[in-house]
Formats: structure tokens, sequence, C-alpha cells
């Protein structure tokens, strides 16, 4: 890869941070790596709110009776906790902020392909979830986020139409993201840059950004179909207008559960990145890696009827669903299995990135090996709508999405704000974050395999123990984030300059100066070697002990 | 498409034109594409309420008039043509004609618009459009299951005709842009792609047609 080292003249250096300072020229900037920027401030803003409802929900299930709030208030406030989070935190989170950052850097671009359209994208985005803020504002809605039918439609008197807007709308900002991405993928690699040399995390994004090209304009009309009920009384989906309420979860699920790969997906690409980096090492099998992405989003289309095995579904077809959801294990398997090889053997460094994606690779097990249990049939009966799912998918969700979004967010730090983070800190927070996630989340699984239903505020005196560890254990992920969020902000102004490729990393992004310049390249890279080509830096630094290694860096060069 | 695409003005974050129009037609397929999955839930919604109702929707189907339904085909149909006409003149350079096409492409948009609209009075006329009020009396079919048909109607041909004003909208913009770039070579690319737009938004049709209008075949 051409070296661009340019460093040594940092001070006078132009980059996309100084190149302009007026609050306007953000608001109008069409370079990917602002919009960057502005989705990590609109999405951190919204994560506070959607936080903020999950310690309220703690806090009122430290007691078995509902003494904090009312039912009603109760159901808004898990329903504005799910709604937040996942439309407007969750899906855009990686892709929007590290995907939209790094991805044309990657590729050796200027740009992605649509810089407008990425800036539309961001105030689409914005607008949806200000839409978001007002349902709230309005009362809060009671549905539950998935909006299911007749509770979004004829049983609910708070504002379902404003919150379903915001979803309907912050969906078409994700839809012009994947399709920037695609394009860009295809059609902006630098010269040399072939299919299989592209970093994993590229990959991640093309198969994340296909599930939002195909998935969300069917959500998009289904919520839109939920509106028009309420607002026009088109009664799709309403039984006493003709309809069908199990229509809305056919449509809704065929949507959101590939969403949830929108979510993983990408993560699992960051996670590829860091232990590649981080124990300089080819990552073990790359093809398999690649293709295992593709292979979850064409599988997520096709599994969504596991969501309603005790919604009246056929008996048949809920057992085709049950067998193509246990297929979903290989691909995700694959990655696992291969990210454990690449360590074997490897240079391990246990940066504060790096503990995040070990932290990945467990919490992301356990999520996935609970899913199967909730795939079959037989099990899903006792389990279904009980805490023991809320488990599992806060194990994907946050052990696995969130904490990958840490992960890429502490390794390309010093790329996106030319600033270092006190590594101590990072590396005490990542462990406040481990254990308190787990002191949240895995009693909750013995919870809900003792019964406990999700979505009620009132239980039984003998779970109070477990939900008291629960709660407690969320204060401390509480206070995990909140450290992140501090120094991080405080390294903004006070961090160690950072070096253009703090952690010895290969790929593109690391060859230009932190931050980089606002074309992200003086001269536009030619790619000569395959991603993740650390056996080359062994032998350089004189460490080329591993004799098969050396063999295979003759063989490249 | 080759033709004087050196001409064009390249995007700074494109190598070439030939790259630059590349990404643009890639982009506006995708977009396509997620045109089809939009519309696919309510097509979805209509297979299987025909499916479960058919005696209704055959009754229901009545209501509409084919005539006005095969009018509104063909005047679509001949301004997909039109549309065409103009992306041609605009791949050989001639404003004024792209602006004349495109004039005649906006004329029969709006028959088809004024033909709904008369379709849709007459509807409200005769109460047959979702809510309370409806009412639909025909011996052995259940009002609601009617109803169906009306709600489908209503909600499939509206989001069309939605499209269809947009894509009116963007030929007044994208005639006022030629006009202001006269004396520049016409940047075909917007015109192509609304060409691409248009052909779809008349494909929606060619489906929506006899899903309502000819349905049951006798």
């Amino acid at each position: 890869m051409s070296a661009t080292a340019t460093h040594h003249k940092e001070s006078v250096r132009v980059d996309y941070l100084n190149v302009a300072h007026s609050i306007k020229s953000w608001l109008v900037t069409e370079d990917h790596k602002r919009i960057g920027i502005l989705y990590l401030v609109t999405i951190s803003l919204m994560f506070l709110v959607g936080g903020i409802f999950a310690l309220l929900i703690r806090l009122e299930l430290v007691t078995p009776a509902g003494d904090l709030v009312m039912s009603d208030t109760y159901n808004k406030m898990f329903t504005m906790h799910g709604v937040i989070m996942i439309f407007f935190f969750l899906i855009p989170s990686i892709p929007a902020v590290l995907g939209n950052f790094c991805l044309p850097l990657m590729i050796g671009a200027r740009d992605v392909a649509f810089p407008r359209l990425n800036l539309a994208s961001w105030y689409i985005f914005t607008l949806g979830a200000l839409f978001g803020v007002a349902s709230l504002v309005m009362g809060g809605v009671d549905t539950g986020w998935t909006f299911y039918t007749p509770y979004s439609s004829s049983f609910s008197h708070t504002p379902v139409i404003m919150a379903v807007t915001g979803a309907f709308i912050a969906g078409f900002g994700s839809i012009f993201t994947g399709l920037n991405f695609i394009v860009t993928i295809h059609k902006m690699r630098a010269p040399g840059l072939t299919w299989f040399r592209l970093p994993l995390f590229v990959w991640g994004h093309y198969a994340t950004s296909l599930i939002m090209i195909l998935g969300t304009p069917v959500v998009a009309i289904t919520l839109l179909l939920v509106a028009v009920e309420r607002g026009l009384r088109i009664g799709i989906f309403d039984p006493a207008l003709g309809g069908d309420p199990v229509l809305f979860q056919h449509l809704f699920w065929f949507y959101s559960h590939p969403a949830v790969y929108i979510m993983i997906l990408p993560g699992m690409g960051v996670v590829s990145e860091l232990i590649a980096t981080f124990s300089r090492k080819r990552i073990f099998g790359y093809e398999f890696v690649a293709f295992s992405s593709l292979a979850i989003a064409i599988l997520s289309f096709v599994v969504w009827g596991h969501h309603m095995f005790v919604s009246g579904q056929s008996m048949y077809l809920s057992m085709v669903f049950s067998v193509l959801t246990t297929l979903v294990a290989i691909p995700s398997a694959v990655k696992i299995f291969n990210w454990a090889v690449t360590m074997h053997k490897g240079h391990v460094k246990l940066d504060s990135p790096m503990l995040y994606a070990l932290a990945f690779m467990g919490l992301f097990t356990i999520g996935g090996l609970t899913g199967l249990f909730l795939s079959a049939m037989a099990v899903d009966i006792h389990l279904h709508d009980t805490y023991f799912v809320v488990a599992h998918f806060h194990y994907v969700m946050v052990g696995g999405a969130i904490v990958a979004f840490l992960g890429g967010l502490h390794y390309w730090w010093p790329k996106m704000t030319g600033r270092m983070y006190p590594e101590p800190w990072a590396k005490l927070s990542a462990l406040v974050i481990f254990i308190g996630f787990n002191l949240t989340f895995f009693p909750q699984f013995i919870l809900g395999y003792l019964g406990m239903p999700r979505r009620y505020h009132t239980y039984p005196d003998e779970w109070q123990v477990l939900n008291v560890l629960s709660s407690a254990g969320a204060t401390i992920l509480a206070a995990g984030f909140t450290l992140v969020a501090v120094y991080l902000i405080w390294s903004l102004k006070n961090g160690a300059k950072a070096p253009a490729n703090p952690w010895d990393a290969t790929g593109l992004e690391w060859q230009t100066p932190s931050p980089p310049p606002p074309t992200n390249f003086t001269h536009r890279p030619v790619v000569t070697e395959e991603a993740y080509n650390y056996p080359i830096v062994l032998a350089k630094n004189g460490e080329g002990e591993h004799q098969e290694e050396e063999k295979r860096t003759h063989e490249h060069a | 498409m080759s033709t004087h695409e050196t001409d064009l003005p390249v995007g700074h974050q494109f190598e070439d034109a030939e790259q630059q129009l590349d990404a643009y037609s890639a982009g506006m397929w995708l977009f396509l594409v997620t045109e089809v999955l939009f519309f696919g839930g309510l097509f979805l919604a209509y297979i299987i309420y025909r499916t479960r109702y058919t005696e209704a929707f055959v009754a229901a189907h009545h209501e509409l008039d084919w005539r006005l339904g095969g009018l509104n085909t063909l005047v679509l149909i001949t301004s997909s043509l039109t549309m065409a006409l103009a992306v041609r003149a605009a791949v050989i350079d001639r404003w004024k004609q792209v602006i004349g096409w495109m004039a005649c492409t906006f004329v029969l948009a709006g028959c088809f618009m004024v033909v709904k609209y008369f379709e849709y009075s007459a509807k409200f006329e005769h109460h047959l459009f979702p809510g309370p009020n409806f009412q639909f009396h025909h011996p052995g079919i259940d009002s609601g299951e009617a109803q169906m048909f009306f709600n489908l109607y209503f909600a499939m041909t509206g989001l069309h005709g939605a499209h269809v004003l947009i894509g009116m909208i963007t030929m007044i913009i994208l005639a006022i842009r030629l006009y202001v770039m006269r004396n520049q070579r016409v940047d075909f690319i917007p015109v192509e792609l609304a060409g691409l737009y248009w052909h779809f938004v008349d494909l929606v049709w060619i489906f929506l047609f006899p899903l309502f209008y000819l349905v049951g075949g006798n």
C-alpha cells in the first residue's frame, strides 16, 4: 500500500476538522467524515434518552410491587426505551457513524458515491428522531416497540401516528445510507483493491446495506399502513374492518428480524478488524468470514416466522422456520471460531479496543446460543415473551452490537479526532461495562426460565433477589457508559496528539494522517496486497520466528 | 450512453465521467429495488385478501369502470414513450426537445390524475371508501369483505398516485434546471434517472390495472 506518511508536518496541515469551524460548515457539509460525526452526536443523545428509560424500568423492578409508576406509565417506559434504542440508536449506530467515517477511507475513495444524499440521510434520520422525541413529549406511546396491531390501532390512545412516522422517516435515512454504501463499495474502490482484498469491515457493511435496502421498505409500508389505519380507517390489519392482525406481524418481522442483523453484522465487521490488528495476524479463513456475512444477510430474510410460534401460525410453517433459524448458527459460529483461531499463536495485545472485541466474542456466543434455545419450538413455548427472551436479545444487542460499537469507537477515535484517549481509564471502563452488563442480564435468563413474563411491572416476591441483582448491574453499566463519555469528551481537548497509525495496523485508513485531510488522501492509493498482511511487519521487525508465516510472506512478495 | 459523457462536469468524489454515470445508474436501480419492496407489502396483502375473499373481490370490482382504468393505462404507457424520447433528446444534447417531451409527459401524467380524480369522486359518492360509512349491498356478499377491496384499492392506487405526483414535480424541477443551464451540454444523467423512475411508476400501474379492474375474468 502506498505510504503517504506526512505526519511530521502536522502542525500546519489542513484536516477535515480544522478546514472550517462555523456551525453552518457542519450543517451543510458533504464530507462523509463530518457526517459520521454528526450522526455520532445525534445517536449519543438518543442513547442517553433511551438509557434513562432503561434505568427507570430497572428502578421500578427493584421491588415486586408496582410502586414507582402506574401500569400505563410502565408500558410507555418500555415502549419508548425500545423504540428509541432500536430505531434511533442501534440501527444507525455502527453503519452511520463508523461506516460513514471509515468505509470511504478503507477503500481509498475521496468520499461516498453520493455525498449530498449522505447528508440528506442524516437530516432525514434526525427528523425521524425528532418525531420520536415529539411522541415522547406528547405523553409517550404504550404499544411496545413492535407496534403490534391491534395494540397500536384500536387499543391505544397515545400518539402512535407520531412514533410510527418517526420510525418511517428514519427508515428512509437508513435506506439511503445502505444504497450509498452498496454503490460506493461497487464503484469507488481504489485501483488494485479487489473484492478479496477488502477489509472484513467493508464486507460486513456490504451485507448490512443489502438488508437495509431490501428490508426497510417493507417495514416502511407496514408502519404507513398502521398510520392510515388509525388516521383514515383503512383497516388492512383490523379484524373489525376485515383485516388480519397476524399479517402485520408477518410484514413487521420480515424487516425487523433482518434488522437485528443490521445491528450485529457491522459489529462483526468491527470485531474482525480489531482481532486482526491486535493479534497481528491475517484473519483465519478470510473468505469464509466474508461470505458468512452474506450468508447471515440472506438467511435473515427467511427466519421471521420464529417470532410467531405462538401467534396461530401453521405448525408446519413453524417447523420450517425453526430449522431455518437454527441454520443462522452456522455462519455465526464460523466467525467466532475463525476469530479464535486467528488469535491462536498471534501476538495478542490487550489494548482497550481488543478488550471490547474479546467481550464481544464471549457475550455474543452466549446471546447466539440462547437464540438456539428459542429457535426450538417446544422450548420457545415455555420461554416466549419471558425475560429469557429479553436477556437473549440484550446479550446480542448490548453485549454484541454496543460492545462492538464501543470497541470500534475506541479503535478509530484517534483517526476521527486526532487525539488519544487515556488508555487506563478505557481499560477500566471496559471492565466496568463487562461486569455491569453481565450482572444486569444474566439474572434475567434465570428469571425468564422461572417464568417471569416481560412487560409487567409487578412480580411475585420470590424473584426479587434476581431483579435487585439486575437493577444493581444496570447502575454499574450506566456508570461504565458515563465514564466512557466523560474521558472521550475530555480527550478532545486534553488527549495526546494521535499519530497516523497508533495501532501499527494495516488498512488504508491508517495510511493517511490523523485526522485525515478533507479529501482523505493526498494521492490516490494503489493497493497491491491483501488486507491484514501482518506477517510482513513481523519479518521486518526481525520477529519472524514463524517459519511458515515467513514462507507465506515470500510467496506474496 | 457513451456520447459526449466526457463533457459533463464530474463530482469531486469521482475519478471520471464514466465512473460517475455508472454510480448514478447503479444507485437509481437500487432505489427502484427498494420501491419494489415498498409496494411489495401491499401486493402481499392484496394476494392474501383476494385469496381469502375471492367472491367479494369479484363483486366489488364491478364498481370500478374498466374503461376508465384502460384509458389511464393507455395514457401512462404513452407517457413512458414521451419520457423515453426526452431521455434520447438529452443524450444527443437538445435541451429544447428535452423540455418539450417532458412537457408532453407532464400533461399525460396530469390527464392520469384527472381521470383518477373523477374515479375517486364517484367512489366517495357511492360510499365506497374506507371508514364507518361504507355501504355495499350485494346479495350473498359480506360488506366488510368488499370493503377490504376498496381499502386496498385506495391504499395501492393512492400510493401510486403519490408517486405520479412526485414524478411530475421532478419534471418541473428538471425543466427549470435545463433552462437555467441551457448554455452548457445537457446533463443527461438526471433526465435518464427520472426516466427510469417514470417507467417504474408506469410498470406499477400495469400491475394495478388488472388486479383491480379485471378481477375474475367474466
